[in-house]
């Protein structure tokens, strides 16, 4: 285990030693200590190394990641995991608003609740939140899977593209063209699996949740829905 | 951008502290607000007496005989402490507003920041550290108070254009976004008799407030109300003589995170700002919930 205090060593001397672990390492194992809510910590990884945050962190922790797994023992800022490529980031508390936006890969966890703006624009991602979440999650998501243990705040999945949501507890609304979905075999199926690599099995299980996508609607301009655009 | 802090104290071992606390979470958010920084300080009052802090660019010359001039003017003893372009001339309570319209005579090169029996506002151009330093607030005590970091886009980056804007006795209000309607609702306020300093979005906030708290609103009802009246990004931190509050606007773009223990109640636009205060890794955290009031009062 090779550990970095954030505090003494500094945001620049982390991140330039992380990127520096890319290819072959024996290194794979990293521990940051005093992260203080400090932007950027473990962006733009590129490595299949496991890195634990001890404690709180602030905007953008564990963004562009890929092949890594990030792990925060605290809560996480706003926009955590953006744009993720592929690997795994875990959040034991919070998470601010917009986590995992626009994300193309990979598996983030939120053990806590999240915020607004959760999964928005998400291209591929895989999303389980094992609290709520915000209004205006999943807007205009695009692909991959939200999967939410809890309720789900105002305009869930509005202007939604092909991303699957998958709701246990109450939604507020839905957003424009998101629509509630039947569940079939295969929708049970992908979300056994998220619920067990998202470490949520023993908490919930698939036939308690709803599942809601696009009823692709606004999918070409019709002036008949200019109000809905 | 702009950032914002604010403490209210629960345990009164802490006051003496509160200005320490305030400045380490000021110069934290620099980076969110490097054009400006202000602060908003609740002393614990003096029995009977109420304060008047003004502001000169020209302070040596402006505050020479300020007391005694002002004191002459309102027909009673006033006395000063100054703090580079600041000044708190305390006075009788029941002079305050006298005093606050004499001072625009006696003074016109002056600026009332605020006025009331415990607030005192300090605010200028410049780094946080520096304007924290000029004022010296890290050796001031006091039950609560709030801070902001400017990053300007509606108006001028001036010392009046600076946060906290007060608009009330021993009110103010800080704020991280931009309103959009503030124009037609500071005509409105006009009308109802407010009256306004600069060309700023915020002070048509804290105006709005004001106006509500003086038509007998409590805090929390005036600060509902900026849910319906305001348009545009908010999230607001307000003062007043007994209470602190927050409230977002339902969009909720505005970052912000509070934390609560025995001892006190933090709001911070950022966890890093909270990161020094004692019993934070035990505090309860959370992000308030957009288009909620929360407030606290002794």
């Amino acid at each position: 285990m090779q550990t970095f205090d954030l505090e003494a060593q500094g945001l620049r001397a982390l991140n330039s030693t992380l990127h520096a672990l890319k290819g072959q390492t024996n290194q794979t194992a990293w521990e940051i200590i005093n992260p203080k809510g400090a932007h950027a910590i473990a962006v733009g990884l590129d490595a299949a190394v496991d890195v634990t945050v001890r404690g709180s962190t602030g905007y953008y922790c564990g963004g562009m990641n890929k092949l890594a797994t990030v792990r925060i023992k605290g809560s996480a800022g706003p926009g955590v995991a953006e744009n993720m490529m592929s690997g795994t980031v875990i959040i034991d508390g919070d998470a601010s608003q917009y986590a995992g936006a626009t994300g193309r890969g990979g598996l983030l966890v939120i053990k806590g609740n999240a915020s607004s703006r959760c999964g928005i624009s998400m291209k591929g991602i895989d999303i389980v939140v094992h609290g709520n979440i915000g209004h205006m999650s999943a807007f205009m998501a695009q692909s991959g899977n939200l999967v939410v243990l809890g309720d789900a705040g105002e305009a869930l999945g509005d202007s939604l593209y092909e991303a699957r949501l998958f709701v246990r507890g109450s939604v507020k609304s839905l957003g424009t063209d998101c629509i509630e979905k039947e569940m079939r075999p295969e929708h049970y199926e992908i979300l056994a699996d998220l619920l067990k690599r998202g470490e949520a099995d023993g908490k919930a299980k698939p036939q308690e949740f709803k599942r809601y996508g696009s009823a692709r609607k606004l999918y070409n301009f019709n002036i008949d829905n200019a109000s809905s655009y | 951008m702009c950032g914002i802090v604010g403490l209210f104290l629960k345990d009164p071992k802490l006051e003496p502290k509160l200005g320490a606390m305030l400045t380490d979470m000021l110069i934290t958010m620099t980076d969110r607000g490097p054009d400006s920084a202000g602060i908003a300080i609740y002393t614990r009052p003096e029995k009977g007496k109420a304060k008047l802090t003004v502001q000169s660019a020209n302070a040596a010359e402006d505050f020479k005989t300020l007391a005694a001039d002002l004191g002459k003017a309102i027909g009673a003893t006033v006395t000063m402490t100054s703090k580079d372009t600041h000044a708190v001339l305390t006075l009788p309570a029941d002079k305050i507003d006298a005093a606050r319209a004499a001072v625009r005579e006696v003074r016109p090169s002056a600026r009332v920041m605020s006025a009331g029996e415990e607030i005192e506002i300090y605010k200028e151009v410049g780094l946080p550290k520096d304007v924290a330093r000029r004022f010296d607030i890290a050796h001031m005590s006091g039950t609560h108070g709030i801070g902001h970091t400017r990053m300007a886009t509606e108006s001028a980056v001036t010392t009046m254009g600076a946060h906290p804007f007060s608009t009330g006795s021993d009110q103010c209000l800080v704020h991280n976004g931009s309103l959009s309607n503030h124009n037609s609702v500071r005509r409105v306020l006009r009308e109802a008799g407010m009256t306004f300093e600069t060309e700023n979005d915020t002070e048509v906030a804290a105006a709005f407030i004001s106006h509500k708290l003086q038509e007998g609103s409590k805090l929390g009802e005036a600060m509902e109300a900026t849910l319906t009246d305001l348009d545009g990004f908010f999230t607001f931190v307000v003062g007043t003589k007994n209470g602190f509050g927050v409230v977002r606007d339902p969009i909720a773009c505005k970052p912000a995170v509070m934390a609560e223990t025995d001892q006190y109640v933090a709001f911070g636009s950022e966890y890093r700002a909270m990161v020094s205060l004692p019993g934070i890794e035990t505090a309860r955290v959370w992000e308030p919930e957009p288009a909620t009031v929360y407030f606290w009062e002794r």
